[in-house]
């Protein structure tokens, strides 16, 4: 198994460089409260696609969801067009953003929830089976809302959600944080974790040492589709409208964020934290494009490469080559 | 997965096997055909329009791309592997390949630019192959790693501008009739390029069953770790794999632009979930070590007259994705199913 430690120091040192380097180019305006805010709310909606990216491929077997942005839409179209057809957001605003929000979670954790049953139930390959979902929930949404953008508004709640500040870090970072940290813990400290880590690293000795193989996994892929319904109320949030082909990237982006926090492919190994990191490190990375003037085309071409690099690095341990006394080889 | 394995293990002397389900797991291309041959007909009594030869002509060169697809998508999902990246490889060439003959060679024949786009495919496809082989991490992640590069590379550095005019050969290779007869006072013309997708198909069919490489690649979409120690080497394989689906994207690519007659780079990327539906709807499994040649074709005409013939029986199109989505996990529980039976 891979070193540990070794990963999240190096994306702590990639994390202060980048700023560094950022801060250096853009004579600190890089720093600026602003832009750091604002990069603070770009962030949740792919880390919470991220996150669940990562659970689904611990969970080994070639486990692996392809499906996070489409269940996103998905989530956030279909709560938008049931909500919107009893409530409007202009004339209740708190009731609309709660119902809103209620609906998204629920249509993410169904969605996940059916990915579940599919590969644990019926012995679907992951693969396959997210790829067929990916292609059902973004079709559900093409249909739900005829193809064209639902408008959700800006409700108080639901904006706030979106656009507002708590004591200067934007809500949607704070909650993306929260969230975060609760599946950090759900990971380290209950059964559950613990199931999902053994059970990727050895799937064969998992089921003979009695695990609850298909509650786990279908506990795993429901979290993953909660997280995207989560991400599915931060995308209308932070947009007006919700459309079925929204973040046609973040795919990519998602599945670049797990390698590059080292999360194992094969399964039995990732952590939270360093999922968050890799993410702030991508979404500084994005914005120095940005501040660069690159075209949306170069930054394809750059994700691409970084992913390709970031394997490389985990499969020749470049991490523990440059720091071989701090880190710990397991197993 | 393993609870299955060990009753499976244990029920070696199956004592009554079903005669059907023990026919349609060995040649699940079966299926396939049964359920095109059943909308087909169902088709034909709602709107007998189906029937007309103009959209039998149409569906047959709406097949063409996406078969030359399938093929070299079959053949990494024979062993084992999966390929997203082939719809960048052929957007790759086939523009850089229009940008090229009409910029320095605009009279160039048709059948070096044919080579040519094989070739820049094939090129690609070893990238493909050789990381795959190298980083050891399922080749899902690698190909939406090449996929973006190349696509970013396409974009970013060689152009965004649609080609309206082709050059002259490629426009005339994509007018080149085969067949051409008057319907209701409409030409219709089925292309020359069509015999292009037989004769990938009779290629790809001679090389899995015919040769060593065949061989080989079923043994590693089987076991491989096996087949490495069998002394076949992982390597050529990887890299000749990828460099097969790659050369037939490129020449997908190609055929694709004289098709349209013009040259778009933003096109086919996206088309990937489609062209892997068909391949596990002709009866490939995505774990390799399975598959035929004709079960791939039959998926690919699955999946294109599904895609066309919504609209004649009066579904909206919005469904399409619905449909297409709903067949790949029905078949992918149904292979699953034969498999346990046994």
């Amino acid at each position: 198994m891979r070193t540990t430690g070794g990963q999240l120091v190096m994306l702590v040192v990639i994390n202060v460089a980048l700023l560094a380097f950022g801060a250096a180019i853009s004579g600190g305006t890089f720093l600026s409260p602003f832009n750091l805010q604002s990069m603070a709310g770009q962030l949740p909606e792919i880390g919470f696609l991220a996150i669940g990216v990562m659970l689904a491929m611990c969970a080994g077997n070639g486990g692996i969801d392809l499906s996070g942005i489409a269940l996103a839409n998905l989530s956030g179209v279909v709560s938008a067009v049931v909500v919107g057809s009893f409530l409007s957001s202009a004339d209740q605003p708190a009731a609309y953003s709660l119902a809103f929000i209620a609906g998204a979670l629920v249509v993410g954790v169904l969605g996940g929830t059916f990915n579940g049953v599919l590969i644990s139930r019926l012995n679907i390959t992951p693969i396959l089976c997210t790829l067929g979902t990916q292609m059902l929930f973004t079709g559900l949404a093409v249909v739900a809302s005829d193809g064209r953008a639902v408008t959700v508004g800006s409700p108080d709640l639901l904006s706030e959600i979106g656009n507002g500040l708590f004591l200067g870090v934007p809500i949607s970072f704070v909650i993306f944080i929260a969230v975060a940290a609760f599946i950090a813990a759900l990971l380290k400290f209950t059964p559950f974790g613990l199931w999902l880590m053994l059970m990727g690293t050895n799937p064969k000795a998992a089921v003979y040492a009695g695990f609850p193989r298909t509650k786990v996994l279908i506990a795993t892929y429901a979290t993953s589709g909660l997280l995207s319904g989560l991400a599915g109320v931060i995308i209308a949030a932070r947009n007006v409208n919700v459309k079925w082909d929204y973040g046609t990237s973040y795919l990519l982006i998602a599945i670049l964020i797990a390698v590059m926090a080292g999360v194992r492919p094969e399964g039995g190994y990732g952590r939270v934290i360093c999922v968050v990191l890799a993410a702030i490190a991508l979404q500084l990375m994005s914005s120095m494009l940005n501040f660069g003037g690159l075209s949306n085309f170069v930054r394809d071409f750059a994700w691409g490469a970084l992913l390709l690099t970031f394997l490389a690095v985990g499969r020749y341990n470049v991490v523990g080559f440059l720091n071989p006394n701090k880190s710990k080889k397991l197993v | 997965m393993s609870a299955t394995h060990l009753t499976e293990s244990a029920a070696v002397p199956v004592p009554r096997p079903n005669r059907l389900l023990e026919l349609v797991r060995r040649r699940p291309e079966i299926i396939t055909l049964v359920l095109l041959v059943a909308i087909c007909v169902a088709v034909s009594i709602i709107n007998p329009a189906f029937l007309q030869p103009s959209s039998l002509v149409d569906i047959g060169r709406a097949s063409v791309v996406m078969g030359l697809f399938a093929l070299g998508v079959f053949i990494i999902l024979a062993a084992g592997g999966i390929d997203v990246s082939f719809t960048a490889i052929a957007a790759f060439t086939m523009y850089s390949m229009t940008l090229l003959v009409k910029n320095h060679w605009p009279d160039a024949p048709i059948s070096l630019v044919l080579v040519a786009a094989t070739a820049g495919g094939a090129l690609l496809g070893v990238v493909n192959g050789l990381l795959v082989h190298y980083l050891k991490v399922p080749s899902l992640i690698v190909t939406i790693g090449t996929q973006y590069l190349f696509r970013g590379i396409l974009l970013a550095f060689i152009g965004t501008v649609w080609i309206m005019s082709l050059p002259p050969t490629m426009g005339a290779f994509g007018r080149l009739p085969l067949v051409q007869f008057d319907s209701g006072g409409r030409t219709i013309t089925l292309p020359f390029y069509f015999l292009v997708l037989p004769a990938a198909a009779l290629i790809t069919w001679w090389m899995l069953n015919r040769t060593l490489m065949g061989r080989a690649i079923f043994a590693v979409g089987g076991n491989a770790n096996v087949a490495e120690r069998l002394g076949y080497s992982l390597r050529t394989i990887h890299v000749f794999m990828f460099a097969y689906a790659g050369a037939l994207a490129g020449l997908a690519g190609i055929i694709h632009t004289a098709a349209n007659r013009q040259s778009n780079p933003f096109d086919l990327v996206g088309t990937e979930i489609n062209v892997i539906a068909a391949v596990v709807l002709g009866g490939a499994r995505i774990t390799g070590g399975t598959g035929t040649v004709i079960g791939t074709l039959l998926g690919v005409l699955l999946v294109v007259v599904v895609n066309s013939v919504l609209v004649m029986v009066g579904i909206p199109s919005t469904w399409q994705r619905v449909v297409v989505g709903a067949f790949i996990l029905l078949a992918a529980a149904f292979f699953v199913f034969c498999q346990k039976k046994n």
